[in-house]
């Protein structure tokens, strides 16, 4: 029997804005029991997030939070972190604002491995604006500014964050809610730069112009193309199709950017007592 | 309390003195020429006063970043120019919108765009006051000494904290590279204000206004000590949350307004010379007001009744200190700024007729003399 997330939640601020079917309560629920099975203490847990759908989520969240301007949660986090780094600070964004007008400090957040966790609830589309595509709308979907099919390559965000330099990378999906609050928990231990690619169905703009207007549709989608990462490793690049790996590409060690800098001041308070 | 020696500063350290003095603890920048000394200075000081600097992937990062770290409990402040003053814009929106205490200083360089490098200019005195959408009233000081800008950084902090709201020090190029001698004062000279706090354990309701002196600003909990409370750009409620209800929303956006225009009288700062019998009065700012304060001397020698009014702060505007000047019937008034007439726009609207305005404009790097105002001046005596 799991313990009541309602504590993690303003519930008097429900119900929330999202469509019904929408994949970002299934990410928000995971957050909170992620936070829930750590034991984290409510007190110490900040959370950060820009503008979109998915930015929301921090508002109906039951800790300090902080709904930024598009683009700019990380950089406002990065400011938090460091003037009080003993807090969790957990960013919420979605794939236009971490990776379109967010992913300069998406990717020298990673660079700097500062420690703070980024969810990015990814449904491969602007769910908020209704429908235009984002940096990862696959190549020949349909969106309100691809009406004849998406020409522009999409990224891979667990592939930009790792070469970036973060040092904590997973994806999972809202399928897989299970494994979805595990690699959350992992990401909000690890120390550094941790990030959650966290697949969310936005059936309203994506499944609707993409033949998954169902929700369910979308989940079973999600279900019949996610492959853990040994799998994919073993399917030739030519036969992958719309398949695509979850789970932990990335769990390394590095200097984290709070304590590296910690040091700087006790080095220069050292040498200007020494003046 | 006796300060220091007097010692030599540039206008950019003295910021940064100022700003530690104030109990900024926390800096985030990225360079900028003539801004870039501040943030150079910056990296060097605030650790060895257990503080923190970055150097953030641009103006955009910095503005928000010191937006998080003033809201975690830290004084925080960013320095740039003209082109990262444009791309602060839209986060200094969202810290006056969400009543975040900060200091932004702009040392002016010629624009547009990317202008003139290591010249000066005045060109973003509008921009300060207008640069972001929705209505907002704004807080931003100008000094013209070396020594002024130490005093005046401490002041911005102060307003900021008083008044939880953004605050820009609008320096230019000159003060900002000049090197002039400064007494900085003993510790316990200078007054320094922090932001009012809730009382802990209280239902914290942010953006409540509350009775009694003051009332208009709510205190500021800081993240991390257990109010658990929201902030957003979002127009929003006494509570913080997000609202769609005109009737909320008005008297919020009203009071980040009416909070600063309502202290027009206390806040505004000015300089005046020779002022109460002057029949030509003398207005600028900044750099270009030591020329001005030059000119109206050496007129007054030639036997002109010349006045000046230096403005310090320079929004809000001071329209009662024209208007007290404009009674004793001007036969025009002159304003010398390094811009093509932006300051003499308010002037004009000041007066509303009642005396003519003459600009004296420059805006590719060359500087107002002294010489130029007095040929104004003298073109209409
Ligand atoms: C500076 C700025 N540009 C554009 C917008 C409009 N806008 C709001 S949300 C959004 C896209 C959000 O997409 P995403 O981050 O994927 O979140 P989702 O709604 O899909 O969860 C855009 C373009 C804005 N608010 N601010
Ligand atoms: S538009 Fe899409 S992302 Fe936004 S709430 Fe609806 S389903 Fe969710
Ligand atoms: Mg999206």
């Amino acid at each position: 029997m799991g313990s009541d997330l309602t504590k993690y939640l303003r519930v008097e601020k429900l119900p929330h804005i999202w469509c019904a079917g929408c994949g970002h309560g299934i990410v928000t629920r995971a957050i909170v029991k992620a936070i829930d099975e750590l034991g984290l203490d409510p007190v110490k847990v900040t959370v950060i997030s820009g503008i979109g759908c998915s930015s929301r989520a921090p508002g109906y969240m039951n800790f300090d939070t902080l709904h930024t301007t598009h683009g700019r949660a990380i950089a406002f986090a990065t400011g938090v972190k460091l003037a009080r780094p003993e807090l969790k600070v957990i960013v919420i964004t979605g794939d236009g604002d971490a990776a379109a007008i967010g992913g300069n400090h998406l990717i020298h957040a990673a660079r700097r491995n500062i420690d703070l966790t980024v969810i990015c609830y990814n449904n491969t589309i602007y769910g908020m604006t209704s429908g235009q595509y984002s940096p990862v709308t696959p190549l020949g979907s349909f969106a309100s500014t691809a009406p004849y099919g998406m020409v522009e390559r999409p990224f891979d965000l667990c592939e930009l964050v790792m070469g970036a330099g973060g040092t904590f990378v997973a994806r999972s999906t809202t399928y897989h809610a299970r494994h979805l609050t595990n690699v959350i928990k992992q990401a909000i231990q690890h120390k550094g730069f941790s990030f959650v690619d966290a697949f969310s169905q936005c059936p309203t703009y994506f499944g609707r112009r993409n033949n998954l207007r169902e929700a369910l549709a979308m989940l079973n989608w999600y279900k019949e193309n996610a492959v853990s990462r040994e799998d994919w490793a073993k399917i030739p690049p030519t036969e992958r199709g719309s398949k695509f790996p979850i789970g932990v590409f990335k769990d390394e060690e590095a200097p984290e950017y709070c304590e590296s800098y910690r040091k700087v001041i006790e080095k220069a308070m050292k040498e200007g007592d020494a003046k | 309390m006796a300060g220091s020696r007097p010692r030599l500063f540039q206008g950019n350290e003295a910021c940064v003195e100022g700003a530690i003095a104030a109990g900024m603890r926390f800096f985030a920048g990225y360079p900028i020429t003539p801004s870039t000394e501040i943030a150079e200075l910056c990296s060097v000081r605030l650790p060895q006063v257990g503080g923190t600097f970055i150097q953030m992937e641009d103006e955009i990062a910095s503005m928000a970043a010191i937006c998080g770290a003033s809201l975690a409990g830290v004084k925080a402040m960013t320095a740039t120019s003209g082109p990262g003053f444009s791309l602060k814009q839209e986060n200094i929106g969202f810290a006056a919108e969400a009543e975040i205490p900060c200091v932004i200083v702009n040392v002016q360089r010629v624009g547009p765009s990317t202008g003139m490098p290591t010249s000066p200019a005045q060109g973003d005195l509008m921009q300060a006051r207008w640069g972001r959408h929705g209505d907002q009233d704004i807080v931003a000081l100008s000094p013209a000494y070396v020594e002024e800008v130490y005093f005046l950084t401490v002041e911005a902090f102060n307003i900021s904290e008083e008044l939880r709201t953004p605050v820009i020090l609008l320096m230019d190029e000159v003060v900002g590279h000049l090197r002039e001698k400064v007494t900085l004062p003993g510790p316990g000279d200078i007054v320094i204000k922090d932001r009012k706090k809730p009382a802990p354990g209280s239902r914290y309701l942010p953006y409540a206004p509350m009775e009694g002196e003051d009332g208009d600003i709510p205190p500021l909990g800081a993240f991390g000590d257990g109010f658990r409370f929201h902030v957003t750009g979002l127009t929003h409620g006494p509570d913080g949350f997000p609202t769609n209800d005109p009737g909320v929303g008005e008297p919020q956006i009203k009071r980040i307004n009416s909070k600063i225009s309502s202290r027009r009288e206390k806040l505004c700062k000015a300089e005046e010379l020779f002022t109460e019998d002057a029949d030509v009065l003398v207005v600028s700012f900044g750099s270009s007001a030591r020329s001005a304060k030059k000119a109206v001397k050496d007129l007054r020698a030639m036997g002109v009744r010349a006045g000046l009014l230096r403005l310090i702060t320079v929004w809000p505007f001071p329209d009662h200190l024209i208007q007290r000047i404009a009674a004793q019937d001007l036969k025009a008034v002159v304003v010398p700024e390094m811009n093509l007439g932006q300051l003499a726009r308010e002037v004009r609207r000041c007066l509303d007729g009642r005396a003519t305005v003459i600009g004296v404009n420059r805006v590719a790097g060359r500087l107002i003399e002294p010489a130029d105002i007095i040929r104004a001046v003298q073109g209409v005596t």
